[in-house]
């Protein structure tokens, strides 16, 4: 295994900021765009629920299934990284949307009353109160999109872009387990990493939720 | 965009080796079969864990390193391991089975309301009523959301595995990217995402159907 | 006849939850557990039924010792009634009501036909039956944890809090519905509360515990409030409880002097109308009669503006007064004897 990383680490090297690069960009622009999305659903309740089935439509699509289908769509070539990263921001946005949403929805009515009687105007009470408050929620969504987003895109190597995953299809038809065996734990690790860094996050911004 | 694979009636002939209707059951049989066998392995350990609180820490990692797992890279190991052929998938399958029903099946347990399961007991329900009559009915939304993103994750696996030489739907998805048939693979990525957006929709209506209208809120 | 027998629990790792504990409870009374949190009252109760075992002695029902039995069937024999109702909530009103009648083998159809009595009895109309425990009100719960514990007809009932997590008009209401349903069912209750005031108003016999589960005292209310054992005893009963004692005595021989000793008191065709004060003449506020208790005749001579209250017959008829410095007399002469 040493002997495998020693050999190879730059394949190895470039195989990994691949695979973050590819997970970690549809994580931004997915967090991004589900703020407000998720918002329109607390703000027009009757959005809630359509928003709730989109989402769970969107998320049931098999991941291989929408990589190869984005090129139609996008008239991307099948070959580009632009179909995993808009694919993996679908799957993003469609969890974390939903998150936003419940997070807003589960902030105490009295909080945004006293909030109110304070007189604080919607914008900002959002920004200052309710965001703030439902910030442990919507974190927790985010560390659930960020891990799924890190182990789906090994997918993508089956259609020629995929980090990690590179090294399970070359292992795969080498029959050579070394490449297998690294990239899993890697990909693994990363997982980790990216988890814990959140949750650090986490604790750093939310110092009430700690009690 | 080219339909004319998905469209072709020679390809929705039943009887037709590589058409949609045998892709289909047998991309079905792989998710029936990975989701028996996960959750008769995980569905009793997660609820012994939740009944008694003993190993809390394994319910609640499983759920992550389940997530984490990279699911090509396993199928890949497997099949390297054990060579081609359905048993190595299906252990694949079933290794992320397990996670989803496994903390699912915890967290129903630990979330539900002690005080009522406490009158269970004080009324005179003994252990096994307690568990049947009363946590698994107030437990059984909770289960079914692992249970339904279970059947997600097969499905999608179940496709990524025709990679690994499994049959189903999977199959139209890479022979076709093999030969750039895009027209087979447009058809095999819509099947396959019609397929798993109804079996969700379907699992859906099974939890409406089973969990009473007590818990869920919709009297 | 419940009996505690030299009862201990101590919990593997922490203190005396219950401290060589020995009472009885008496048949078809309703004797209430009270004391401040980690008293033991809850543990204590939890015993009866074997939802906790004691560390040593023994708990025994009309002289059968609970820890012999089984356990479940054991309990389908006793009431259960605990805070915030516990209810089923994925089983209809109906169906929570019968789930002892079913353990104990009925058919489903005896078992709501005599659910749907009882939900009558206990004050609910039987349109909630088919409804959810999540469509009912706190108050409307608790009644139906009440008709819960009493479907199978159970001699013995134990009620954990049951009517705190109301608010005070819905309790008050319901101690009222009890109160006249035991009249009725004449049940052995064992109750826990946290509130004296509950348990004075509800319980034929109360124990009061102290921290660590020592049994202060045991006795009849006005017991507790006449001759508290200890300075425990008497700061947890509370600073009025004099005057509350006064509400277990009967005003059938306080002394009274003809209505028309006083001039005044107003009176139409005997009835009493009215005081003539310095200010002008005031509406009287209230009248006793000799099934009220002492408490009530002490009030109306405190609040009246002459310190007199007034007494009546059946039919309205002033047949007395009571002067405040006679009143006070008397209870001086009764606390003396």
């Amino acid at each position: 295994m040493i002997q495998y990383l020693q050999n190879n680490s730059d394949t190895v090297l470039a195989a990994l900021r691949q695979h973050l690069y590819l997970a970690l960009v549809p994580v931004l622009l997915g967090f991004v765009i589900a703020l407000p999305v998720g918002y329109l659903g607390v703000r027009f309740p009757w959005l809630y629920h359509p928003l709730v089935n989109v989402c769970g439509v969107l998320y049931s699509i098999p991941s291989l299934a929408l990589f190869v289908f984005l090129p139609v769509v996008l008239g991307t070539k099948i070959l580009s990284p632009l179909n995993i990263i808009v694919a993996l921001t679908i799957y993003t946005v469609a969890l974390l949307a939903r998150t936003v949403a419940d997070g807003l929805r589960s902030v105490d009515k009295l909080v945004n009353e006293a909030a109110t009687a304070m007189g604080y105007r919607r914008t900002r009470r959002l920004i200052d109160v309710e965001l703030p408050v439902a910030l442990p929620v919507i974190l927790a969504g985010l560390r659930v999109a960020t891990v799924a987003n890190i182990s789906l895109v090994s997918v993508g190597a089956l259609i020629g872009i995929g980090g990690l995953g590179q090294l399970f299809t070359r292992g795969f038809q080498l029959f050579y387990l070394e490449p297998i065996i690294v990239g899993i734990v890697l990909s693994v690790l990363l997982a980790a990493v990216a988890d814990l860094i959140i949750v650090l996050i986490q604790r750093a911004v939310t110092p009430w939720a700690r009690a | 965009m080219n339909l004319s694979y998905l469209f072709d009636p020679a390809n929705w002939d039943p009887s037709a080796a590589g058409g949609f209707p045998q892709l289909l059951l047998s991309h079905l049989w792989y998710v029936f079969l990975a989701l028996l066998i996960g959750t008769v392995i995980a569905l009793p350990i997660g609820l012994y864990i939740g009944h008694t609180g003993k190993g809390s820490f394994i319910a609640i990692n499983a759920g992550n390193a389940g997530r984490s797992l990279p699911t090509l890279g396993l199928l890949m190991l497997m099949v390297t391991l054990l060579g081609l052929g359905l048993l190595p998938v299906l252990i694949a399958l079933t290794v992320l089975v397990i996670p989803p029903i496994l903390t699912s099946a915890y967290a129903g347990m630990r979330t539900l309301d002690r005080r009522v399961v406490d009158a269970a007991k004080g009324m005179g329900m003994r252990p096994w009523q307690v568990l049947t009559r009363v946590e698994l009915p107030m437990a059984l939304p909770v289960m079914m959301g692992g249970f339904r993103s279970a059947a997600l994750q097969v499905v999608a696996t179940a496709t990524v595995a025709a990679a690994v030489g499994l049959g189903g739907l999977g199959r139209l998805l890479i022979d076709g990217l093999a030969v750039n048939d895009y027209s087979r693979v447009l058809a095999g990525a819509i099947v396959v995402a019609v397929l798993a957006v109804v079996l969700d929709l379907f699992l859906a209506l099974v939890q409406r159907w089973v969990v009473s209208p007590g818990v869920s809120g919709r009297f | 006849m419940i009996t505690f027998e030299d009862v201990v629990k101590i919990y593997p790792g922490g203190g005396t939850a219950v401290d060589h504990l020995s009472m009885e409870l008496p048949t078809g009374k309703m004797t209430v557990l009270v004391g401040p949190s980690g008293c033991g009252k809850t543990t204590s109760l939890r015993m009866i039924n074997r939802m906790v075992e004691p560390t040593s002695g023994r708990v025994l029902i009309d002289g059968q010792d609970v820890s012999g039995q089984d356990e479940a069937l054991l309990r389908r024999g006793i009431g259960y009634v605990i805070q915030h109702a516990g209810l089923f909530p994925h089983r209809t009103v109906l169906d929570n009501v019968a789930t002892v009648p079913m353990l104990l083998g009925k058919t489903r159809r005896e078992a709501r036909t005599a659910s749907l009595e009882l939900l009558e009895r206990v004050g609910l109309p039987t349109e909630f039956a088919k409804r959810y425990p999540a469509q009912l009100s706190g108050g409307q719960q608790q009644r139906v944890g009440v008709a819960r514990a009493l479907a199978a007809d159970p001699p013995v009932m134990l009620m954990d809090e049951p009517f705190s997590a109301v608010d005070p008009v819905v309790r008050a209401q319901l101690h009222t519905e009890f109160l006249r349903l035991q009249q009725d069912l004449g049940k052995t209750i064992a109750m826990v509360t946290h509130d004296i005031d509950e348990a004075i108003k509800l319980g034929d016999y109360v124990a009061i515990l102290r921290q660590g589960g020592v049994l202060a005292q045991f006795g009849t209310p006005q017991e507790l409030l006449d001759a508290p054992a200890d300075e425990f005893v008497a700061s947890f009963v509370g600073r009025d409880r004099g005057l509350r004692s006064l509400s277990f005595d009967s005003a059938a021989d306080v002394p009274v002097v003809p209505p028309a000793s006083s001039a005044d008191l107003i009176l139409e065709g005997g009835r009493p109308i009215a005081w003539r004060t310095a200010s002008g003449d005031r509406a009287i506020a209230g009248t006793f009669t000799k099934a009220d208790s002492l408490r009530i005749v002490t009030d109306l001579a405190i609040s009246s503006p002459v310190g007199i209250a007034v007494r009546v017959d059946d039919n309205g008829v002033c047949d007395g007064i009571v002067r405040h410095h006679d009143l006070v007399d008397y209870l001086m002469e009764r606390r003396a004897s």
